[in-house]
């Protein structure tokens, strides 16, 4: 009998929010330490928190998008314990009442089924600061510009049964707070970080077993890598007769291993209890209802009406609307050549291999929508042919010209001229006796061979289709 | 200058008898020469004091000024004020330099008042005797011997010995009310959320009050005019302008109905206090109002109550000491663990770690729902009682404290018995009801005079007729006339 893992997730996103959770102070990322701290976030005595209603609509506006129920009334709690970096000496958070309670999430797997995984709750919470050991010889720095910064902690039901699958939510759920525009959801910067819980139990079983929680995975490879390595160190264990120890383990990217941080043995008691300086939240209908006005399309409606309005198929439609930029600049470029399937293929292969090669996003492309769009246009309207086109793009990717510049400057409008493309035809078999004599006898590959010294004498611009039939007619007499 | 309320100094002010900047170097005087006696002031803001008062001698000159233009006034050092020292009563921030204003004192500065400096407390309002604060005991100035009360007793001392005119304090179980009982002056806390906490540093968040320590119910209500309201920077506080409190101060008493607990007149009611609030009930039944007994059945367990959610909070309000931005930080710390426990050991006096660790106990995994649940429970059924006593009368009238000041050191070692002298002070914050200590009588012990102080508690956010019947009480008797000899 084998063994089966089960993961669940816990997602901290950081809110787009300008300023912080409880006070006036700015989130921008990057600034110098300490700048953007004030005496709230110093924690100076005497001071207190006033709930930012963007973080609170955003939280709301995330579980309309999982279908979650919304907290009427939820309450802020106080989570205690020691850490320089958490200047109060507890974190606001929500433990019973949380704004957030139970939704779904719909992942699609790779090859192409979904699934619908649970999302047990999503509260709201303060982000502590960080602490800075390296530069302070014996010391340690204490930047508070990130204290107080509004996070949403997602947590999934453990329904997740592979690495995969877990990866696949962890776009997914990407996806959504990108689309809400809730938060950049970067994870090399921190403003989205993932927790894993692991276990393995015996397939069939339908008790969980002991489970470790896997912190510091910051990126989708290392979601994807840590679980595998977590749970083939739980499988060795068990296998070996040993127990799993619950317990919360480190992820080291470079080595590619899971590390004991902390033991249950010094397992904090955070004392939560009902947080005294802020009042419960109470969230009406109404408020619900202006909120759920503000929702965007999200990924599953765009990608049923890009089949439905664009013939696209589920999948190119699913990959493209997996992302609210990725969408909205094929929409563009559609917009501009009025051919979906063509905007489709340039989309997702051209140019996302230029992308993935660039390591850029859709909205640093240096191609715009509307440069790819004209170029789509110049194919659709045959003043080039797609093999030209990819020599268009190719140099669209170093320069601003238009795909009609280029074309211009460099010669490369396709030849249609039927007298031209006859001239060539002639030349051809006049120059190519021998391949003639082939064809003729029945020798019909060689007729690729008349195609190819076609092309190269008109420099690739001869409209395929006319160079085709007329070769096929000429040779035939 | 034989009248010191704010009200005569005010009219006196107007009238240009003196100007602020002599009645400030008066008070400033006084204190020199009375503060080593009392130990009222923690800090005197002299140059402060002087500039402000020059300052609103400037405005009164161009005509703009109000009743508190020009005013000494004395900040409890649990306010903090831009640039000057705020140590909460401890050794923790005895070299705490507040950067920035409490909305009081923002709200009593923008009134025109003149901060004399900082007066003694409790180390972090932990006390009912001021004899735990870092900076040594308040003395009572009706008799050097006793204790002012606590936790506000700096202010409240500092008011009794025409120190200051009047003098902010804050009330957690009856931090103001029980100093003004002791020392022969009016304290009022107002309902909770009427002020803002902004700036007043936290003991207990949810029972924490600001109000006035003052010589008259009308001076207290001039006080709240300038700080009561809704501020942004608290979202505790109730919405909506806070009334003129001094526009029903001479509303008439007639058809007054008054409740008196019968759960306060028990065997452990002094019998000097029960004849000094038996007489003013007279008082009162001769201004036309009728007297009635009414229960408050679950008193008896505000105590306990409190004394768990008091601490519970105060645990996490107090974790911020750590020695890692402000405040006390322990010599050569080798580690980190050792600069947080070194630093909390040696900053933190006895009565704040016995609090902390009695909170962080309630809040413990598997004691939660039989302490901090519980209190809760408790307290919800403080507040029924005094709603469905609020049913039959418009206003609570009882003792303040079982009896009058205690001996220096009396008490100090046995904390239980401390806790009780609240007994009658603590259920009104729990219900977050707006609560005055009146002088209505004298006791002589050791043949000096000690004042007795009687409570009036007030329905939610009714603090407008709280102050309305203190008033009326000070205009037909002289208890609040009388002063220590100092």
């Amino acid at each position: 009998m084998g063994w089966e893992t089960v993961i669940g997730l816990e997602v901290h996103v950081q809110l787009a929010t300008h300023s912080k959770l409880f006070s006036g102070s700015s989130t921008t990322f990057g600034a110098a330490p300490n700048t953007q701290a004030s005496v709230f976030d110093l924690a100076m005595p005497g001071t207190l928190p006033v709930l930012n209603e963007q973080a609170l609509r955003m939280a709301v506006k995330f579980g309309l998008a999982v279908d979650a129920e919304i907290g009427r009334r939820s309450v802020f709690d106080r989570k205690n314990y020691f850490y320089p970096d958490l200047p109060k000496g507890y974190q606001v958070s929500q433990l019973d009442f949380p704004t957030v309670g139970k939704g779904s999430l719909e992942i699609t797997l790779e090859d192409g089924s979904t699934r619908v995984i649970g999302i047990t709750r999503a509260h709201i919470e303060e982000d502590a600061g960080k602490s800075l050991h390296e530069d302070y010889q014996g010391q340690t720095g204490i930047d508070l510009n990130r204290a107080g910064t509004p996070l949403l902690e997602i947590v999934s039901e453990p329904e997740l049964a592979n690495a995969k699958e877990a990866v696949a939510y962890l776009k997914k759920l990407h996806s959504i707070i990108r689309y809400l525009g809730i938060s950049d959801g970067n994870m090399s910067q921190g403003s989205m970080r993932c927790d894993a819980n692991v276990s393995v139990r015996k397939t069939g079983s339908t008790e969980l077993g002991t489970r470790a929680e896997i912190k510091n995975i910051n990126s989708f490879r290392f979601v994807e890598k840590a679980i595998l390595h977590e749970a083939q160190r739980q499988i060795d264990i068990l296998e070996d007769g040993g127990r799993i120890v619950q317990e919360t383990r480190l992820y080291d990217a470079d080595r590619d291993e899971t590390r004991s941080m902390r033991s249950k043995e010094v397992a904090n008691d955070y004392r939560y209890f009902p947080e005294p300086d802020l009042l419960p939240v109470v969230i009406d209908e109404a408020y619900i209802e202006a909120v759920r006005a503000e929702l965007p399309e999200l990924p599953n409606a765009k990608r049923e009406r890009f089949v439905a309005q664009y013939s696209l198929s589920e999948y190119d439609a699913g990959v493209i609307a997996s992302s609210r930029e990725m969408a909205e600049y094929f929409e563009e470029v559609v917009t501009i050549c009025a051919d979906a399937k063509l905007s489709s293929n340039w989309v997702t292969v051209d140019l996302q291999a230029v992308l993935n090669k660039q390591d850029l996003e859709i909205e640093q492309s240096p191609i715009s929508a509307m440069r790819l769009g004209e170029l789509i246009a110049r194919i659709k309207d045959q003043t080039i042919s797609s093999k030209i086109a990819k020599t268009v793009f190719e140099a669209m990717l170093d320069s601003t010209q238009s795909a009609d510049e280029i074309i211009e400057s460099q010669g490369l409008k396709q030849v249609t001229d039927s007298d031209a493309i006859e001239k060539l035809v002639d030349e051809v078999i006049a120059g190519n006796p021998e391949q003639v004599e082939q064809y003729r006898a029945g020798k019909e590959k060689v007729f690729a061979f008349f195609i190819g010294q076609a092309m190269k004498a008109s420099r690739g611009k001869a409209n395929p289709e006319q160079l085709n039939a007329l070769l096929k007619q000429k040779l035939k007499a | 200058m034989s009248d010191r309320t704010v009200a005569a100094l005010s009219r006196s002010l107007a009238q240009g008898e003196f100007s602020s900047v002599e009645l400030t170097q008066d008070y400033l005087s006084r204190i020199a020469l009375h503060n080593k006696g009392l130990n009222a002031f923690i800090t005197v803001t002299e140059e402060l004091a002087l500039a402000q008062a020059a300052q609103a001698d400037a405005q009164r000159a161009k005509g703009q000024h109000g009743p508190l233009t020009g005013i000494p006034i004395a900040h409890k050092d649990i306010f903090c004020i831009q640039d000057v020292r705020t140590t909460c009563g401890s050794k923790m921030l005895s070299n705490f330099i507040a950067p920035y204003n409490a909305t009081v004192v923002e709200r009593l500065n923008a009134a025109g008042t003149v901060t004399l400096g900082k007066t003694n407390m409790d180390e972090f309002a932990m006390g009912s005797s001021n004899e735990t604060s870092f900076f040594g005991p308040v003395r009572n100035p009706w008799d050097n011997e006793r204790v002012p009360g606590g936790s506000s007793g700096g202010s409240a001392a500092a008011v009794a010995a025409d120190l200051c005119a009047i003098a902010t304090g804050t009330d957690t179980g009856g931090s103001i009310r029980q100093p003004a009982a002791f020392c022969g002056i009016t304290g009022f806390k107002p309902s909770y959320g009427r002020i803002s906490r902004w700036g007043m540093i936290a003991f207990a968040s949810s029972l924490d009050q600001a109000g006035p320590i003052s010589k008259s119910a009308e001076d207290a209500a001039l006080m709240m005019n300038a700080i009561a309201g809704p501020d942004s920077r608290d979202s505790t506080c109730v919405e909506g302008a806070a009334p003129d409190y001094m526009s029903t101060l001479n509303d008439s008493l007639k058809g007054l109905r008054i409740g008196v607990p019968r759960q306060h007149i028990t065997k452990g009611l002094g019998a000097e206090v029960e004849k000094a609030l038996q007489e003013a009930l007279k008082v009162f039944e001769s201004l036309g109002a009728t007297v009635q007994e009414i229960d408050l059945p679950n008193n008896h367990l505000s105590v306990s109550a409190y004394y768990v959610i008091a601490p519970a909070e105060a645990s996490a309000n107090l974790s911020r000491f750590d020695g890692v931005r402000y405040g006390y930080r322990c010599d050569k710390p080798v580690n980190l663990e050792d600069m947080y426990k070194r630093s909390r050991s040696e900053g933190f006096g006895d009565e704040v770690k016995r609090r902390i660790l009695v909170g962080t106990y309630a809040l413990s995994a598997g004691y939660y729902d039989a302490y901090y649940l519980k209190a809760q429970r408790i307290r919800r059924l403080i507040k029924q009682d005094f709603d469905a006593a609020f049913k039959e009368v418009d206003i609570i009238i009882g003792p303040t404290t079982p009896h009058t000041a205690f001996k220096i050191g009396e008490k100090s070692d046995d904390p239980v018995t401390m806790y009780l002298e609240d007994i009658y002070t603590i259920g009104v914050n729990l219900a977050g009801l707006p609560g005055i200590s009146i002088p209505a009588g004298s006791t002589s012990a050791s043949g000096k005079a000690l004042p007795i102080g009687i409570q009036l508690v007030g329905s939610d956010f009714a603090e407008a007729k709280v102050l309305n019947i203190a008033h009326q009480f000070q205009l037909h008797t002289d208890w609040h006339k009388q002063t220590a000899e100092v």
